[in-house]
């Protein structure tokens, strides 16, 4: 007699209500990239203008990819699948699936490793700024705050190894409230932390648009943040950058490409809504990137210090504006109120965040839970443990790079090729016409049949063509340059980060010597916390924007001296060191034995279940 | 704030937050259906 599991025969856990999934999955979508890399986009890639391609892409390739994933994801809980490797092999059985859907494992992992670390980055900050650690701090103190508070041998609260610790503290509690369960954890986090976090976004929206030029420090009202980030350079339509800034920030900003979502979902049964669900949580995550995210650190930014520099910090990215600047910004509102925003800035940070790990652990549980059987607490210690050693390199090697390699493979490129291939997988293996039938099955609303074909044709292509362009992006984004003859590639292209293009120095692991990064003037060398450094400011830029490189004096011979100007590939100093380039070839290395880590997994669950004919 | 960026301003965030509220209404105002659903909240007590 065949033991296959029927649908009814699947006992899974369920969500307590309605509201709490479509929460959990705003959750889930709302993350630092709602507050800190829109507004910044915006700003890099025509101002007002940018809302035109964001907008199509959220409607050509946002929502299409959220029905996906919702309709993929109950599809695959009705035969008791939580995660993306079976749950792709049940929209098709070809082999290949399973082992595309490990990318829905490993981007969860890989992400949650450096995401816990930002999370912990802001827990950091909230006792801070209730502490008062950033009262009468300049602009560059607040900066170094950032810099020492990173740098693991230091503390700047006497807790010896103080960001390990606030790292392990933050995925304590991730474990902790994963081990509770769906409706028990997720759902009741959720429920706490989504609205306390618009909450916290409407007070902060408030401060920053009503801050008025003159009134304590500022310089420029918060209406004239606003007005630079919307004014359109319609010009800047034309340019294909621009249209791949806006399909990579809605891939960031809903979360999509991730496996989150399908393992959500998979805990609805095969009648239950989803079409209402997916655009009420993707709109309120639009709501609070779109509305509340360009309301907060441009305008308070601008209002304190002005457009230009405003323009050159936006150029650092916006965890650079969050953490090396913020708090000063708050500190001109007096003790008692940047204490207050400070505590709600990074407070909406820290939840944004903490919504979003959850989201992450959910699949690897789902996982260990439906191929080996364990239970909530021992799959959520495993998911805590693994993310631990995955991002044990990223804090104690942020400064050499490990961070942006992770978030530049599994947070950028791996998003991408999973949503090209499963949204291929969805619209011609497992079929657009029936893929939507599934979707509006149960729908509480009609959506309009046109996303049928747009989910069968343009979602896929549109996918690809961004994937390729990814791949071969022209130097300097000038794409007139492409032609068959071949065309220099851009540093951070696919291609040209596989074959280090970004790295022009200092490209050896090992070296006797180490070359300067940069051109521009040597202004000092310092010893701070008992490291010591060559500070060189670019030409034509200020201080805060000088690159330092630490040296040993005992192990170095410096062939520089304080107010030489240098060039870039200039000697520094003599002596053994390990370049940068080690610890991205490391971190790459860790990710690719993850992710072959991962398909063995499948691959022996597959056989197992293959075994207990339970699939 | 001139014109071109206070009216893309304002009407994008109309859109967005009429249909934030639309969807959660949407979401509050649905009718529980027959079990079995996917909710513990409509479980026979």
């Amino acid at each position: 007699m065949s033991t296959k599991l029927k649908t009814s025969d699947i006992k899974t856990e369920h969500w307590g209500s309605r509201v709490g999934l479509v929460l959990a999955m705003a959750g889930n979508a709302v993350g630092f990239g709602n507050f800190l890399r829109f507004p910044v986009q915006a700003v890099q890639n025509g101002g007002g203008a940018f809302i035109i391609p964001y907008l199509v892409s959220l409607v050509l390739l946002g929502f299409p990819l959220l029905m996906i994933e919702w309709t993929a994801g109950r599809y695959g809980g009705r035969f008791g699948h939580h995660s993306t490797p079976f749950i792709l092999h049940s929209l098709n059985k070809k082999a290949i699936w399973k082992y595309v859907g490990v990318f829905g494992l490993f981007s969860n992992l890989a992400i949650a490793a450096y995401y816990c670390y930002m999370e912990s980055w802001t827990m950091s900050y909230i006792f801070h700024s209730i502490k008062g650690t950033f009262n009468h701090l300049d602009q560059h103190g607040v900066a170094s705050f950032f810099d020492s508070y990173v740098d693991i041998g230091h503390s700047t609260t006497g807790i010896p190894f103080e960001a390990l610790v606030f790292y392990i503290l933050c995925l304590a509690l991730n474990v902790w409230i994963l081990s509770k369960g769906l409706a028990g954890g997720i759902e009741k986090a959720a429920k706490i932390m989504v609205p306390v976090l618009i909450f916290f976004g409407i007070f902060l929206a408030i401060r920053g648009i009503t801050l008025k030029g003159g009134e304590q420090h500022a310089i420029m009202d918060g209406l004239a943040g606003l007005n630079f980030l919307w004014t359109p350079q319609y010009d800047s339509l034309t340019n294909p950058r621009v249209w791949l800034a806006a399909a990579g920030q809605i891939f960031f900003t809903l979360s999509v490409g991730m496996g989150s979502i399908q393992c959500y979902a998979s805990y609805l049964r095969q009648r239950d809504d989803i079409a209402v669900n997916a655009m009420s949580a993707g709109f309120m995550n639009e709501f609070v990137e779109i509305v509340l995210g360009s309301s907060i650190i441009i305008p308070i930014s601008v209002g304190y210090l002005g457009i230009d520099k405003v323009i050159d910090l936006v150029g650092l990215g916006g965890l650079g504006l969050a953490f090396r600047t913020m708090p000063f910004l708050f500190e001109q509102w007096g003790p008692i109120f940047s204490a207050l925003t400070g505590t709600a800035f990074f407070g909406l940070l820290f939840f944004a965040g903490i919504t979003s790990s959850l989201a992450m652990g959910t699949p690897i549980m789902g996982f260990l839970k439906d191929e080996y059987n364990w239970s909530n607490k021992k799959s959520a210690i495993t998911f805590g443990l693994i993310t631990l050693g995955l991002g044990l390199p990223t804090v104690l090697f942020f400064q050499q790079g490990v961070f942006d390699e992770y978030d530049y493979w599994s947070g950028t490129v791996a998003l991408f090729v999973f949503a090209m291939l499963e949204s291929i997988l969805f619209a011609w293996f497992f079929g657009y016409k029936r893929g939507w039938k599934e979707f509006i099955d149960g729908a509480d609303m009609r959506i309009p049949v046109i996303f049928k074909y747009i989910l069968g044709f343009v979602t896929p292509v549109i996918l690809i063509l961004v994937f390729l362009a990814s791949l071969l992006r022209p130097a300097g984004d000038d794409w007139s340059k492409i032609s068959f003859k071949g065309w220099e590639l851009h540093p951070e292209s696919i291609i040209g980060q596989l074959t280090y293009k970004g790295i022009t120095e200092n490209r050896e692991s090992f070296a006797m010597a180490f070359y300067s990064e940069t051109t521009g003037t040597l202004d000092t060398v310092y010893t701070l916390r008992g490291k010591h450094y060559i500070r060189i400011v670019p030409d034509g830029k200020g201080p805060e924007f000088a690159k330092s490189y630490v040296f040993n004096p005992e192990k170095h011979t410096l062939t520089v001296k304080v107010g030489e100007h240098i060039l870039k590939g200039q000697k520094l100093y003599d002596g053994f060191v390990i370049n940068r380039i080690f610890y991205i070839k490391m971190a790459r290395l860790i990710l690719v034995g993850l992710f072959l880590g991962l398909s063995i997994m499948v691959w022996y669950a597959y056989r197992k279940r293959k075994r207990e004919n339970t699939i | 704030m001139n014109t071109s960026a206070l009216i893309l301003m304002i009407s994008t965030w109309s859109i967005v937050t009429c249909l934030t509220i639309y969807f959660f209404v949407k979401v509050l105002k649905a009718p529980m259906r027959q079990e079995p659903d996917s909710y513990l909240d409509n479980d026979p007590k």
